[in-house]
């Protein structure tokens, strides 16, 4: 099955800066596949690769089979839901959403009746005559994603496109998109930095850092089974623990990963485990979070609120089950 | 932000501000009133009595009309040119980076930080140079140094408040250079563009110094008022001529004006 976009070697240099390096991508057709990655991680750089504003310095680039070095943005089946939305100030919402079936030489009425559709698709039936100044940043959004659909693209590419609502909109707006995305079965490529969102949002993350892929996985693979420190702990701030740690507990000299969900925290007098001391608690309304000083190991925990307490400063001991305790591949 | 306008000025500041518009604006009005003197020779207070007659007069005048014409050619022309030149060059220097690319913006701005002079001397030295015969088009080159600056500064500023991504966005969603230019792009600096022709276009229109140093024996219209001043003869013709030359530029200044600032308030709102 030929990939809905292919990265194979493919780098982008800027002088000395290697923002892509060398990176080998497959997004599946019809797949949700978020980018990961802390700012300057090349993430973004890589959307913009397969948009055309960028092109590659080596190594290649394939859109569904499709070579697509030297091929301009506009001859591109991929559209962009941009950060900053990019809606243009001098078109009211409906000639926003036509713009690109405008250009295609579509005539009025067709194109309007379709950006009407693409309107009422996100959620803003007869918001048209407005100007995009006098829409809230959610509507802007919303207009974006209708600017883009309108064109029926093979992959829409999101760059950060909820960096900019807040919580309770962006958790409204993910659900939508995941919606949106499985009745229309596009390809969807999700760059964030944001990894709740992409675990949250994606059937695929890729882990971005330094211009390099970390790990590519599902979500779970990429939660429960990091292969690297710098994926543990980017992704949900795993305990990770040194190599001679874990071969106390494992046999292997290994960097291991440890949720904070799967350690139990005791009092000094109950029994075998990890002698630690309580720093500090956290109440995070569901949860309680603790920090823990084992031996000057800074460690984190989180129990369910509710749970009886040590004070802060005391003794106390910890578990874990030693199936939790995940063994990475970066060697020691 | 805008103070509270029901909030009264000290009466002080009131006369001061009234005083200070005077001083700018009765001159103006003498230019009138004297447009109107039955005394031709030279200027006195109060006019022995007033007239119509010099509008006739003025009227009849091919010099006046030689001049003009020459004026409204010159300024449309360099405007022309300003608005190409001035366009593509701020857009070279807002939307990309390159080396040297400070040094360029300076270099455009500089001839109208120059005084006049310099640039006319500099200007004439090289088309004696060259060997270029004065001409209509040396002065329309003249004229074309410092109303490129307008332009490019008017069109600057509008480039950098507009967002990058706009372009990339038409771009993305399938119009080529030439559509994005026309459909997104263009629309959006029209009205700096319109601000800073209309701008160029009264530079041009009033300059005396670099025409004086690049133009031959042809006369715009400012030179033709400065020889005229020196001559005794007919001396409200000038006074006429400048009355109508300030009611017909004042009114596409004022449409300039409110244009350019609706202009601002939807890009302003667009973000």
């Amino acid at each position: 099955m030929t990939s809905a976009v292919s990265f194979q070697k493919a780098s982008r240099h800027f002088g000395s800066v290697r923002a892509v390096d060398a990176v080998d991508l497959d997004i599946a057709p019809g797949e949700f596949f978020a980018m990961l990655g802390p700012s300057g991680s090349g993430k973004t750089t890589c959307l913009r690769l397969i948009a055309g504003f960028e092109q590659p310095t080596s190594g290649s680039i394939s859109i569904f089979g499709e070579r697509a070095e030297g091929v301009p943005p506009y001859r591109r089946n991929v559209n962009t839901v941009f950060q900053d939305y990019a809606l243009f100030p001098h078109l009211n919402v409906l000639d926003n959403v036509a713009y690109g079936l405008m250009v295609k030489g579509i005539g009025k009425a067709e194109r309007h009746k379709a950006a009407e559709e693409a309107l009422s698709l996100v959620r803003l039936p007869g918001y048209g005559a407005r100007r995009p100044g006098q829409l809230s940043g959610g509507q802007r959004q919303r207009v974006a994603l209708a600017r883009a659909l309108v064109n029926q693209p093979k992959v829409l590419l999101l760059d950060e496109p909820l960096g900019a609502l807040d919580l309770k909109l962006r958790e409204n707006m993910q659900e939508e998109l995941k919606s949106l995305q499985k009745a229309l079965g596009i390809t969807f490529v999700f760059v964030t930095h944001d990894q709740g969102e992409a675990l949250s949002m994606a059937d695929r993350v890729a882990v971005f850092n330094d211009g390099k892929i970390m790990q590519i996985g599902t979500p779970e693979d990429i939660y429960q089974r990091p292969k690297t420190r710098f994926v543990a702990d980017f992704v949900g701030s795993s305990n990770v623990l040194p190599p001679d740690f874990v071969q106390r507990y494992s046999g292997q000299h290994r960097w291991g990963s440890l949720r904070p969900e799967s350690i139990r925290v005791g009092r000094a007098a109950s029994g075998e485990g990890v002698s630690a001391r309580l720093v500090s608690t956290n109440y995070l309304g569901a949860t309680t979070k603790l920090a823990l000083d084992a031996d000057g190991l800074r460690l984190h925990a989180i129990v369910p609120a509710g749970t009886a307490l040590p004070a802060e400063g005391e003794a106390v001991v910890l578990t874990f089950n030693r199936e939790h305790l995940h063994l990475m591949d970066e060697p020691a | 932000m805008r103070s509270d306008g029901s909030q009264s000025a000290p009466l002080g500041l009131k006369i001061a501000a009234a005083c200070g518009l005077l001083f700018l604006h009765l001159p103006i009005l003498l230019i009138f009133v004297y447009a109107f003197t039955t005394e031709e020779k030279s200027f006195v207070w109060p006019p022995p009595g007033l007239t119509t007659q010099w509008f006739a007069v003025t009227w009849n005048r091919p010099d006046v009309w030689q001049a003009l014409s020459l004026s409204v050619r010159v300024a449309a022309i360099s405007t022309a040119i300003a608005l190409v030149l001035g366009t593509l060059c701020s857009a070279a220097v807002s939307r990309t980076k390159f080396f040297g690319r400070e040094t360029i913006s300076l270099l455009v701005i500089l001839p109208i930080a120059l005084p006049g002079i310099i640039t006319g001397i500099a200007l004439r030295s090289a088309f004696s140079l060259a060997d270029i015969p004065f001409s209509f088009w040396t002065i329309v080159l003249g004229h074309a140094t410092f109303c490129v600056v307008v332009v490019y500064n008017n069109a600057v500023a509008r480039f950098r408040r507009t967002s990058g991504s706009m372009i990339e966005a038409s771009m993305d969603l399938g119009a080529d250079g030439f559509q994005t230019f026309r459909h997104v792009v263009l629309p959006n600096i029209a009205t700096a563009l319109l601000a800073g022709g209309m701008l160029a276009f009264a530079l041009s229109f009033d300059e005396v110094i670099v025409t004086t140093f690049t133009a031959g024996q042809q006369q715009t219209l400012p030179i033709w008022m400065l020889e005229e001043l020196i001559r005794p003869r007919q001396r409200p013709v000038t006074n006429v001529v400048a009355m109508v030359v300030v009611l017909v530029t004042l009114l596409p200044i004022l449409a300039a004006y409110y244009l350019t600032r609706d202009g601002d308030q939807i890009a302003g709102s667009g973000k």
